[in-house]
């Protein structure tokens, strides 16, 4: 950072300090929204949601082979399998927004070309297992569900309609040859490391089990009973694994990428729930933004509704999971279930610096193209969503 | 000798950076180290993931952070 941006951001919040009228009731009322905002995830969502879902993309990001599947993004690569696998690997390959860029601009000039590579960044800060569980932790499993379909069905949509409408243009890309990332020997098989990851998830499943409807009887109340005895027998199981099939060194970098997410990711989610307590308040609460005015632009399910949702979603700049808390405090407010899928499947992908970067990789043209099939294509699931969901 | 480190920005590849420098200062070649931000830059290495070690413009590592020794059987060559 220069110096003279430094003076500039302090001498801002001075101003802001200084001039805001702490005492108003609407500002009083935000601020405590924002820290009640803050406290309800700490309670609810960090122990049995968050945590789990770091060690899991911890473990993802270390342990899994990205060779194994960065060779279908080759220019040889089979055109089906590109696409295919190009919709679904954000799981493996975008826990980290850092590497999503990099790999999109390799796909691009030297890979599989422009459909596979717009696919795959469209995909993949979707679909990854932190975005995932968190959206169906907070929003619920419907719009986690959605979200995640969603950004796979876009991504290969999108992908074929850039490849068909820029297909002479790629015909022209240098065919230099390419380095994946190095193999690195290991004795495990693949049922071993997938065993592994899938105790994971279990435990986060079973953790973060929610408290069935008052008065229902089954199978769910059954399971919500058992539920800490069920997670505490699948945590032996996993400590058993990690002694068995793991190496000292492997575990210790399996707890280092994790506290690396933690560190990148806690702080910016933080500040996102403190934003979204302070603007929109809890669900229920009202804050600085009257809720009428949510109501009129992103209430019901009009195409209108739907439409500002993804070109806001499209222009904002989330960072990573902070869209979450922002969607709750919108969708307490009164905003549709439409338009909130909508901003689900513009928003993470596209963002003013975003659109920057890729402008940088492929030129002007084919980015607003791209930008625009996202927010066509978001409106539009939009309206489905909230005509099914209601 | 010219070292170029590949990467973005994510902390891996400034720790990739900073090892490197480390066993060059250390081994005394004289090499010069320099880090690519640039994407469209790194696409043209043709690497696949990042952070990458390019030494003599010759790709060593990809997508890891690479250990001492390798590095120093790099410089040595």
């Amino acid at each position: 950072m220069k110096e003279q941006t430094k003076l500039l951001l302090i001498a801002g919040v001075f101003l802001a300090v200084y001039y805001i009228p702490w005492s108003h009731p609407v500002i009083r009322q935000s601020g405590l929204e924002a820290f009640m905002m803050l406290q309800e995830y700490a309670r609810q969502h960090v122990l049995v949601c968050l945590i789990p879902a770091f060690f899991i993309a911890g473990a993802i990001s270390v342990f899994v082979s990205q060779a194994s599947v960065l060779k279908y993004f080759g220019s040889q690569a089979n055109k089906i399998l590109s696409y295919s696998v190009a919709s679904v690997s954000g799981t493996i390959l975008a826990v980290c927004s850092c590497t999503v860029l990099p790999l999109f601009a390799g796909i691009y000039s030297r890979g599989a070309g422009i459909g596979p590579a717009t696919a795959f960044l469209y995909s993949g800060p979707a679909i990854n297992v932190l975005a995932i569980t968190l959206t169906a932790k907070i929003l619920g499993w419907q719009l986690g569900l959605a979200r995640a379909v969603g950004a796979i069905v876009f991504a290969i949509i999108t992908g074929l309609l850039m490849a068909a409408i820029f297909r002479k243009d790629d015909a022209a890309k240098n065919k230099g040859q390419i380095y994946l990332p190095d193999e690195e020997n290991k004795g495990r098989s693949l049922l071993q490391d997938a065993l592994y990851i899938f105790t994971m998830v279990l435990i986060l499943i079973f953790a973060a089990f929610a408290r069935p409807a008052q008065g229902s009887t089954g199978l769910w109340p059954a399971i919500f009973a058992a539920k800490w005895y069920i997670t505490f027998a699948l945590l032996i199981a996993l400590v058993w694994m990690l002694k068995a099939w793991f190496t000292r060194d492997e575990r210790k970098s399996w707890v280092e990428s994790t506290w690396g997410f933690m560190k990148q990711i806690f702080p910016l989610l933080a500040g996102g729930v403190l934003v979204a307590g302070f603007m929109l308040g809890r669900p229920g609460h009202s804050a600085l933004i009257p809720e009428h005015y949510i109501q009129t632009l992103l209430g019901g399910n009009s195409i209108w509704a739907n439409l500002f949702a993804s070109i806001a979603g499209a222009l904002m700049y989330f960072a990573t999971l902070t869209e979450v808390p922002i969607l709750q405090g919108l969708l307490g407010a009164g905003m549709g279930k439409g338009p909130a899928l909508a901003l689900l499947l513009a928003g993470p992908a596209l963002s003013l610096p975003n659109m920057l970067v890729i402008g940088s990789v492929m030129g002007i043209k084919k980015t607003a193209v791209f930008c625009s099939i996202i927010i066509i294509l978001s409106t539009i699931a939009g309206m489905l969503f909230g005509f099914i969901a209601g | 000798m010219d070292i170029k480190i590949l990467g973005p920005g994510c902390p891996k590849c400034k720790q990739a950076e900073q090892i490197v420098k480390e066993v060059v200062a250390e081994s005394g070649v004289e090499a010069q180290v320099e880090k690519v931000t640039d994407l469209m830059e790194i696409a043209g290495y043709g690497v696949f993931g990042t952070p990458a070690v390019i030494v003599n413009g010759k790709v060593k590592s990809v997508g890891r952070i690479p250990k001492k020794e390798e590095i120093k059987t790099w410089i040595m060559e």
